[in-house]
């Protein structure tokens, strides 16, 4: 009996590791093949978007060649990708602050302060939340326009700035804050800014390190705003860029987009208790 | 409780902030958006009623757009769903190395799309490596970007990135369940079905419904992929609702993409309501 337990649970540990290697599959081998010579890559695959039919590519797991080639390329023969990694985290970075600073003003007072229609209110942000990037464009690109931000990172920040996630997500944490606390510190004589600065924000902080990590993913990957807002290619951010990559770089593009993925990868692995915390909150009560 | 009189003043001002950019980007521009979709012009225009909407409807690439979209999301939805509730059940199993499995399902989630483009590219070219796995087997070539294969192509892009979504959903979800109530129903007889239908369907009913939303949701944004992989014109197959507007967009037609953004929100208002109500049809038949 016992036994066959084990060997059911080692079958079962199989199965869904086997998954997960398919699933890992394009991130070890873009990251493997970063570490090949850019001529391994062009003989390997060259014949990328041409009409051969007598060949194939040939992907392979390790590079014949450990080299950091590529990564030399990048850093000291072209800077432009260096400048596009920047574009990306001048872009992200005042989204994300911008949005979490004012998300929990807001969420303060969407769960602990009554004003008439607040749920009404409340209801319409998250009805924004769900549409696709499309519908908003209009409303965004008007109002780009009318303020003179078109062609300018701008034209992406304010609207990331002031996008209803942060204020859903950040309202899923102050709501579980009981009255009690507020209501003793108002007994002591706090005001409602004193409140939220010495409870409010002390008690959600890991709402407020799920929200960074989720806007991050979100905002890092973003690739309609840049392409809709920015006419110049140097104001891109990489994640636009490295699409544009022709047949002769392919090298680059390996290394590029390793070094893309890494920060993202990163911040996962560190706060990945966060980052699902945050998602099954937001779906819980949604 | 006195103080509470104040609040209306104290929430304007913690609103203020939010409230201000929030109406700015978003309330005034679209609705002044739903206004351009029934006029001929977005300067000194006419009420021309629903003439954009007749516009829209008639042409062939909006429709072709959006049938495409409806399609694709009725196919996903549904498969990713058992899809990911079936490796949510099994990884809430007894198993080896269950924390890193999950790590590993998530983690395509939070992978730049932009990063995997170019993998994707040499998987699904002509002479690509998907390509050269099947003719080990004696399968014949596929043009999986320039045939109606593309779909294929963009649905497995769908499933790998949104998968660990709906798995980290579900097993919250499933971990809510009480162990007792598959205990009490061994005992009382009932087979693996019947406590998946009865137990596990029931009690997940709430994160399935959330589940279908945001799956629906992301369905839509599904366009980063196929843009990256297929630029502003893919195989006819692809061709998404979103291709229509951005590129609708670009050629400055105001008046249709007003009138297809205005459609669109229609069309997921109506299925977010139309589920909400389902739910709480479906609660008060439970209780």
């Amino acid at each position: 009996m016992y036994k066959t337990k084990i060997w059911k649970k080692a079958a079962l540990t199989l199965f869904m590791a086997v998954i997960a290697l398919a699933l890992l599959f394009p991130i070890i081998i873009i990251s493997s093949n970063s570490l090949m010579t850019v001529r391994e890559i062009g003989i390997n695959y060259g014949l990328i978007g041409k009409m051969d039919s007598n060949h194939f590519v040939n992907m392979k797991l390790l590079p014949d060649l450990v080299s950091f080639e590529q990564y030399y390329k990048i850093f000291v023969e072209s800077p432009r990708f260096l400048m596009m990694f920047w574009n990306s985290v001048f872009m992200v970075v005042p989204i994300i602050a911008g949005q979490t600073l004012i998300a929990a003003f807001a969420a303060y007072a969407f769960s602990k302060l009554n004003f008439r229609g607040r749920d009404k209110l409340f209801l319409v942000y998250v009805m924004t939340m769900l549409m696709p990037f499309q519908v908003t464009l209009v409303p965004n690109y008007i109002m780009a326009d009318r303020l003179g931000l078109l062609n300018t990172a701008g034209a992406i920040i304010f609207p990331g700035i002031f996008a209803a996630f942060g204020v859903f997500m950040l309202r899923q944490f102050t709501i579980s804050i009981p009255y009690a606390y507020i209501e003793a510190a108002k007994m002591d004589g706090a005001g409602h800014v004193r409140i939220f600065f010495t409870i409010i924000i002390p008690m959600i902080q890991p709402g407020i390190a799920a929200l960074i990590v989720l806007l991050f993913v979100d905002y890092w990957n973003m690739v309609e705003q840049p392409l809709v807002f920015l006419d110049d290619p140097f104001k891109q951010p990489l994640s636009v860029f490295l699409s544009r990559i022709n047949q002769d770089d392919l090298g680059i593009a390996f290394a590029a987009s390793v070094l893309y993925m890494t920060p993202m990868v990163l911040l996962f692995l560190y706060a990945e208790s966060y980052f699902i915390e945050g998602i099954q909150l937001s779906g819980i009560k949604g | 409780m006195k103080w509470r009189h104040s609040d209306a003043t104290v929430a304007v001002m913690f609103l203020a902030p939010s409230l201000i950019g929030f109406a700015m980007f978003y309330l005034v521009p679209f609705a002044t958006g739903v206004g351009y979709s029934f006029m001929d012009s977005t300067v000194d225009g006419q009420f021309v009623g629903l003439e954009n909407y007749n516009a829209l409807l008639a042409s062939d690439s909006f429709r072709k757009a959006a049938s495409n979209t409806f399609l694709f999301t009725i196919v996903t939805v549904p498969l990713i769903i058992a899809i990911s509730l079936g490796l949510a059940m099994l990884l809430n199993q007894s198993i080896y190395i269950r924390n890193m499995l999950r790590t590993a399902y998530v983690l395509p989630l939070v992978v730049p799309v932009a990063s995997i483009v170019v993998i994707w590219q040499i998987l699904f070219d002509w002479n690509g490596s998907l390509n050269a796995w099947l003719s080990y087997f004696g399968i014949a070539r596929v043009d999986w970007m320039k045939t109606d294969a593309a779909r294929n192509v963009v649905i497995i892009l769908y499933l790998w990135k949104n998968v660990g979504y709906n798995i980290i959903l579900f097993l919250a979800g499933l971990q809510q369940i009480p162990k007792d109530y598959y205990e009490t129903a061994d005992l009382e007889g009932a087979g693996r079905l019947r406590q998946f239908t009865d137990i596990t369907l029931v009690y997940l009913t709430s994160t399935m419904f959330f589940v279908i939303i945001m799956s629906i949701i992301n369905s839509f944004k599904v366009f980063r992929e196929t843009y990256l992989m297929a630029g502003d014109y893919p195989h006819d197959s692809i061709y998404m609702l979103q291709h229509y507007m951005n590129n609708t967009f670009l050629s400055l037609d105001i008046q249709k993409i007003t009138a297809a953004a205005t459609m669109m929100v229609g069309c997921i208002l109506i299925i977010v309501i139309g589920l909400f109500v389902l739910e709480r049809r479906f609660r008060q038949f439970m209780e």
